[in-house]
């Protein structure tokens, strides 16, 4: 029997706002446990939150993206449960009224494209974090708690957990277009459990799902998703049957194995949060954020293939997040060719990132020096091989690309009163493959011109060298 | 020097004004009238009174305007309100060692008046129930017998403020805190409309009824303190932007033409016949003033206390979570792992009564529960509010007895929670609707102080200090002091 894999996901995301969703503490990272917290993150008798405005319009901003309807009235609930790094032991969440509903994104896999519908788009706020320590003794850091979050509810709409991943791929591109969340899987600031189950062909009804969990990067959830349809396959095939269950994924064997196995559904007993009155989005709310929304990254895609004629790989690679993209058409309407402009991000520029596990804007490249650099390629000034170095100093020091081949004596020799000289030295004492060359061996002109390029410390011009290297080896 | 205790606010904002006294001199009398009197009231949980001594050395150094009556009036506050640094229990074992590090709202603008808050004033455990006898720590007596209960949750407050420890306290009021509490101790207690005073710092019950209010001996003390907590605050969403007026400008005495309601279900089965004639009496009282008093229907008000214990209870046991033994508070000594800290700290924290309270809310909460029960009583909510609201198209006032009955005896109503439920019948309806209600002093009956429950349209506290006020100023029950320690006058 041939079974058909369904796939829904739930994703969390966090929103970069200064302040708490609920609390003027700040939202920040990477501090000393607890520091940035206040009495009101502690759950201390007697505090009430209160909403702050950034968040709900950070969750409108990516609501409206993701094509979502946005809840014209809504309110907050309460989420209530037990656990050390939730302090108030209720978080305060959307129930009944999220802030957006019915929404989708198109994804693309294997060249086709498929429309995934959002179910709906929640604000809450995130939890703190237990830690373990020494003696048996826990400890609890304070500072995520209240952070904003949403979370995003797909349908069961995606058949492959390649379609699971584009998925991902398309929202974190979309999310991170928005500017509100640096959607970062590693590092938590996006975060996805997956629903996965198996039905025949055919068939309407949903077969039992599991629910995976402690999927750290989108690579994890394609392979854990992977290995849950062969899984469930073979349980099946043999006759057995699904259990309902939360199962986590092991990054060092890529196997799912059993968390726990769901007895009944959880009871948070939610309520309307009765702090925090109800509230109206209006109309005029929701176009001024929509207003305030940049070119998605689909239509930025067809834009670069239809205007630019970049390749559609090339299209996608710029689109992935908002800061290439944009760095890109700068680099475009500083004067630079899109195609070389398109190769260079792609290539070098990336290189250096992931070598140097730094981000564009840590870096000292900016879209004008790269132009400038991308300019005296074109004009001959200096040899692609040149370029690189040039590369190297303007994305570690900065600078003008003009400035830096002078400072640096790297202008290309192009003048034939300059080479001639230098070429008939090589020749002379590279009489062997003179010889060769004479009797046929073409490869001993690659040789020739690397002597070549070698004695010029590379700023020979190639095109030039290789002119004149065959006009004197003619001469011979 | 003597019986300072007996007098108003404003009696003691004269004689501090024309240097009679000093600030000085009426917080050491105060805390030795409270020392003197705490045998047989047992009112305070805490005392504050090396802190009290330096606020009001700093008062006299300042000086003693006439524009503010309250500066230098000692204050007790209720113990559920945060008090930064002076011990903050709810009157429960679970806050036992619970010393805050910041201040309520309603502090802040305590301190800012100038007030001076001498201690902390004993309650029902988390403001659950009509006697403060769900207290973890003492039993408040009742100023009048003190075999008898001082009304709850606020019955420490009540208690304080009519034996003469305090000249007013703050209390709270979710179901009838302030008024039922004040009713038994024969003074002015005011549950302001929710959403007047800021709820930040008060330790939550059940959030959509809770609200802080002055506890005073006269209808003119409590306005002018109601105009010193009251107000818009930022760190209460809740808290309402509409402006605060004078509430001791309208006291004129004059309420010709004013439409009174007397609504028949608050006269009916259960209602003490010595209330209802104190009540029948008030009426009286109010016609010969040139009001008008008909008998209106508030047809809905029968269910008020069956919708009260599911949603009040329902936001408690959420609100009550906190206190888990991880961050503060009472942490058991029986754990070994994290499911004991939860429940042997609980078990062992909560009283009776607040546990009865979280497993009916969290039962009324749960799913396949939700909707028979919080969704309805939410929608019963609405037709309790609609009643008032078609009452209030045609009336200015409601009123009614603040309590079915004087109060009854320690030890009396204890173990039977419905009946000690139905006590709070007559002011959980204002709650619900989130209007402002008041008890005023309106007579006696067997000895023991009854409330007149006056109830106003939201925000229309100024109509029922005026009302109060008139009422007041023709009765003269206020004057009545009871007799402790031979320091008051029968």
């Amino acid at each position: 029997m041939n079974f058909e894999t369904v796939i829904g996901l739930e994703v969390h995301v966090e929103l970069k706002t200064e302040s708490k969703i609920f609390s003027p503490a700040p939202a920040h990272f990477g501090a000393e446990p607890n520091s940035n917290t206040n009495v009101i993150d502690w759950g201390y008798p007697g505090v009430l939150p209160v909403m702050n405005k950034a968040a709900i319009e950070f969750g409108m901003k990516a609501a409206l993206a993701l094509n979502c309807e946005i809840s014209k009235e809504t309110h907050f609930d309460r989420k209530n449960y037990f656990y050390p790094d939730n302090p108030k032991a209720y978080q305060i969440s959307q129930f009944d009224q999220p802030i957006g509903h019915d929404g989708w994104i198109e994804i693309e896999v294997e060249g086709k494209k498929k429309k995934i519908r959002i179910e709906r788009v929640h604000l809450e706020e995130d939890a703190g974090k237990n830690m373990h320590g020494k003696g048996g003794y826990s400890y609890v850091d304070l500072n995520r708690q209240g952070t904003p979050l949403i979370e995003i509810v797909s349908e069961a709409d995606m058949r492959s957990p390649e379609e699971a991943y584009a998925y991902l791929e398309a929202l974190r591109s979309i999310v991170l277009f928005t500017e509100v969340s640096d959607v970062k899987m590693e590092e938590g600031s996006m975060r996805c459990d997956a629903n996965i189950s198996l039905r025949p062909y055919g068939q309407e009804a949903f077969g039992t799902k599991t629910e995976l969990k402690n999927l750290n990067s989108m690579s994890f959830v394609k392979k854990g998703l992977a290995f849950e349809e062969k899984r469930q396959a073979k349980v099946l095939l043999s006759g057995g049957e699904i259990q309902q269950e939360t199962r986590r994924f092991d990054e060092t064997t890529s196997k799912t194995l059993l968390m726990r196995v769901k007895e009944g559904s959880s009871d948070y007993r939610y309520f309307p949060e009765p702090d925090i009155p109800r509230f109206v989005i209006d109309d005029e709310w929701i176009e001024r954020v929509r207003q305030g929304l940049p070119e998605m990254p689909q239509k930025r895609r067809a834009r670069y293939i239809s205007e630019l004629g970049l390749p559609e790989y090339d299209a996608m690679v710029l689109t992935l997040t908002k800061e290439m993209s944009d760095f890109f058409e700068a680099a475009i309407d500083a004067g630079a060719d899109p195609k070389q402009a398109s190769n260079w991000l792609m290539g070098e520029v990336s290189a250096y990132l992931n070598s140097e596990k730094i981000e564009l804007p840590d870096t000292k490249l900016t879209p004008d020096n790269l132009a400038g650099m991308i300019r005296l390629i074109e004009d001959g000034t200096i040899s692609s091989k040149i370029a690189k170095k040039v590369f190297k100093e303007l994305i570690t020091n900065g600078g003008d690309a003009k400035e830096v081949v002078k400072a640096k004596g790297l202008i290309q020799l192009s003048d034939p009163a300059q080479l001639l000289p230098m070429i008939n030295d090589v020749l002379d004492q590279n009489q062997q493959s003179v010889d060769d060359f004479k009797n046929g061996k073409d490869r001993a002109v690659g040789f020739l011109v690397g002597q070549i390029m070698k004695a010029t410390k590379g700023q020979a011009n190639p095109g030039i060298v290789n002119k004149l290297l065959q006009e004197e080896l003619a001469k011979r | 020097m003597t019986e300072l205790f007996n007098k108003s606010i404003e009696e003691l904002h004269s004689l501090l004004i024309s240097k009679e006294i000093t600030a000085t001199d009426l917080t050491a009398e105060t805390f030795a009238r409270i020392k003197e009197t705490e045998p047989q009231i047992e009112s305070f949980l805490a005392l504050n009174e090396e802190k009290a001594h330096d606020l009001a050395q700093a008062i006299d150094r300042k000086g003693i305007t006439e524009s503010n009556v309250l500066s230098g009036i000692p204050i007790g506050i209720k113990d559920n309100i945060v008090t930064k640094d002076l011990r903050t229990t709810a009157a429960s074992k679970i806050l036992g060692n619970f010393d805050p590090i910041y201040d309520a709202t309603v502090m802040d603008k305590v301190y800012q008046a100038d007030l001076i808050p001498v201690g902390k004033l004993n309650m029902d455990e988390f403001a659950m129930g009509a006697s403060t006898e769900t207290s973890y720590f003492k039993k408040t007596k009742n100023a009048w017998d003190q075999t008898k209960v001082p009304g709850g949750s606020s019955g420490g407050s009540a208690a304080a403020v009519a034996a003469g420890q305090v000249p007013v306290s703050l209390g709270s009021d979710t179901g009838g805190s302030i008024r039922q509490p004040a009713s038994f101790n024969g003074i002015v207690g005011l549950k302001p409309t929710y959403g007047r005073v800021s709820r930040y710092g008060l330790i939550a019950f059940a959030s959509s009824l809770d609200q802080i209010g002055p506890m005073t001996r006269t209808v003119k003390d409590n306005a002018l303190v109601l105009n010193a907590i009251s107000g818009f605050d930022a760190k209460d969403s809740t808290s309402a932007g509409v402006s605060v007026p004078d509430f001791a400008a309208g006291l004129t005495g004059d309420i010709k033409g004013m439409k009174v309601a007397l609504p028949k279900e608050y006269m009916g089965e259960g209602i003490q016949p010595g209330v209802r004639d104190a009540v029948l009496k008030a009426a009286d009282t109010f016609r010969a003033l040139g009001a008008t008093v008909e008998e209106v229907s508030l047809p809905h008000s029968k269910y008020g206390v069956a919708v009260y214990y599911i949603i009040a209870s329902s936001e408690a046991s959420s609100n009550l979570q906190r206190f888990d033994g991880i961050r503060y508070g009472f942490r058991s000594e029986h754990i070994t792992n994290l499911e004991d800290v939860y429940v042997n700290s609980r078990s062992e924290g909560f009283g009776e009564e607040v546990k009865r309270r979280i497993m009916l809310g969290t039962f009324s909460l749960s799913a396949g529960y939700y909707d028979a029960y919080f969704k309805k009583a939410g929608q019963v909510r609405t037709l309790i509010k609609q009643d008032f609201d078609q009452v209030f198209n045609q009336y200015d006032l409601i009123i009614g007895p603040a309590s079915p009955t004087v109060a009854f005896g320690i030890g009396e109503n204890i173990n039977d929670p419905i009946t000690m439920y139905m006590n709070d019948i007559l002011t959980i309806p204002v709650n619900l609707a989130g209007l402002p209600g008041m008890s005023v002093p309106a007579g006696f009956s067997e000895g023991l102080p009854v409330g007149l429950q006056i109830i106003g349209k939201h925000f229309d506290e100024a109509t029922m200090y005026k009302a109060a006020y008139a009422f007041e100023q023709a009765t003269d029950f206020h004057k009545k002091q009871p007799v402790i320690l031979g320091g008051g006058k029968a």
